[in-house]
């Protein structure tokens, strides 16, 4: 899936942040992301990979979307992706 | 409609009146074309569809990487499994057939296969194990920086990579190439342009005149790069529009590209059902040959054909439809032969193909009984 999913880092380890993804909190790997990410950002994670920061101006625009999904608890095609890998181990 | 899906549902119905007056305006029937899963998933989950005029179509084309996989390279994973290798592949990709069998029937019959979400547990298998592991890898641009990534991490030697990553700019030539296209404009999907950057589609709307809009994936954002492609179509001012500058930039990741384009380079290719495409695949450059499954295992796709290839397979139209060309409904095996349980072609696979897609939701309304 190419929808990703955003969260926000907790704390930073070389090239590893633990990212917390509503309530779940994953390690995430930094190597491909383009701008130092430090905790308190939000970044955008694809199969395990830091793809973006979000800009801070960017943060509400950004998780809406995925709040929507979440709340709406839908078991359609979208929704059941970013569940999925919200909850997958990494 | 339904407004509680929507953040702002009367920005959407001023949006939904904007395109039926843009597309009228051009006085002919419109065909735009998303190379996105998640696009069509989002169109399909909010009705979109029933908001855009009847005479504005919205594709979905090649979006899919498992789609897209072609019968061979999944030949490849099974040939490799059969030497005793542990693949390590996304979940989509069990159930695809190849010529003759998928990565399910293998297992079935006794090869060790690995369902992963990221890369990096592949990795994680090969450090645990004394076992060959050989990372099926399949995806666009956004997850093919991601193999490139664990690549360049120093794995451990018995791992490696049988890359099946595709490269989207290329496909987008050919489908506009194509005699029989209708297409006049295309989609771009946000998050594979977050790497790219919107500047990669400059050349090719140059070339072909057609005009590219990036957009994102909430409802509002499809509808609202839906209305800015119709009006450059309607203007005829083919030019590249980014409809998502909180995730993508004109140049993208930089430092992805860089990881990217050291450790593939781009080769011509067929993808599933549609065409030879050129530069369309990822393949290992020689100086990763040590991490190349096709370097370090022999694979004799000849060997697959003693065995008959699924009856009906010959008349899966996957191709056709990620063309553009012809749309499910189209298929004489869709919802009859070809269903997710027993899938006949990799379009109703995956989750992000348009053939699964549109079996969960019903298809689309039919407009012209309706109106």
């Amino acid at each position: 899936m190419c929808l990703g999913v955003p969260g926000k880092v907790i704390e930073v380890h070389d090239s590893v942040a633990l990212v917390d993804f509503w309530g779940v909190r994953k390690e995430v790997r930094l190597d491909i992301v383009d701008e130092a990410v430090g905790p308190g950002d939000y970044i955008l994670n694809h199969v395990g990979f830091a793809i973006r920061r979000i800009p801070p101006e960017s943060i509400e625009e950004t998780l809406a979307l995925y709040e929507m999904l979440l709340a709406d608890g839908g078991d359609d095609l979208m929704s059941l992706d970013v569940r999925s890998e919200i909850e997958a181990s990494s | 409609m339904n407004d509680l899906q929507f953040r702002d549902p009367r920005q959407a119905r001023s949006m939904a009146a904007t395109l039926v007056r843009l597309v009228s305006e051009t006085g002919r029937k419109v065909a735009v074309m998303h190379v996105c899963g998640s696009h069509e998933q989002a169109i399909a989950k909010y009705g979109l569809r029933s908001l855009f005029p009847k005479t504005l179509e919205v594709i979905m084309g090649p979006g899919c990487p498992v789609c897209v996989t072609d019968l061979p390279e999944v030949d490849e994973g099974v040939l490799i499994a059969a030497q005793g290798a542990r693949i390590a592949t996304f979940g989509d990709m069990l159930k695809v057939p190849g010529s003759v069998k998928s990565l399910a029937d293998a297992q079935a019959s006794g090869a060790k296969i690995d369902i992963v979400y990221s890369p990096r547990q592949a990795v994680e298998i090969a450090r645990s194990t004394t076992e060959e592991v050989v990372l099926f890898a399949t995806g666009f641009e956004t997850t093919a920086v991601a193999t490139a990534a664990v690549i360049l991490d120093n794995p451990p030697p018995n791992f490696s990579v049988l890359s099946a990553h595709k490269y989207i700019p290329p496909v987008m030539e050919i489908v506009a190439e194509m005699p029989e296209t209708r297409i006049e404009g295309f989609l771009a999907a946000g998050h594979a342009a977050a790497i790219t950057g919107s500047a990669i589609f400059e050349p090719f709307v140059a070339r072909h005149k057609v005009p590219v809009v990036i957009a994102g994936f909430e409802p509002n954002d499809i509808m609202a790069g839906l209305v800015e492609l119709v009006e450059l179509i309607r203007a005829g001012t083919p030019r590249v529009v980014n409809m998502f500058p909180r995730c993508v930039t004109r140049d993208g990741n930089l430092r992805a590209q860089e990881q990217l384009w050291r450790v593939f380079r781009p080769i011509g290719g067929r993808w599933r059902g549609i065409a030879h495409v050129p530069n369309g695949n990822l393949r290992l450059r020689d100086e990763f040959a040590h991490v190349d499954a096709r370097r370090r295992f022999p694979i004799d796709l000849t060997s697959l054909w003693d065995y008959a290839p699924p009856a009906l397979a010959g008349q899966c139209i996957c191709g056709d439809i990620m063309s553009g060309i012809r749309n499910p409904n189209d298929c004489r095996l869709f919802n009859r032969e070809c269903v997710p349980e027993s899938p006949v072609g990799a379009c109703m696979v995956s989750n992000e193909g348009t053939c699964k897609i549109w079996h969960l939701y019903g298809g689309v309304p039919d407009l012209e009984a309706s109106a």
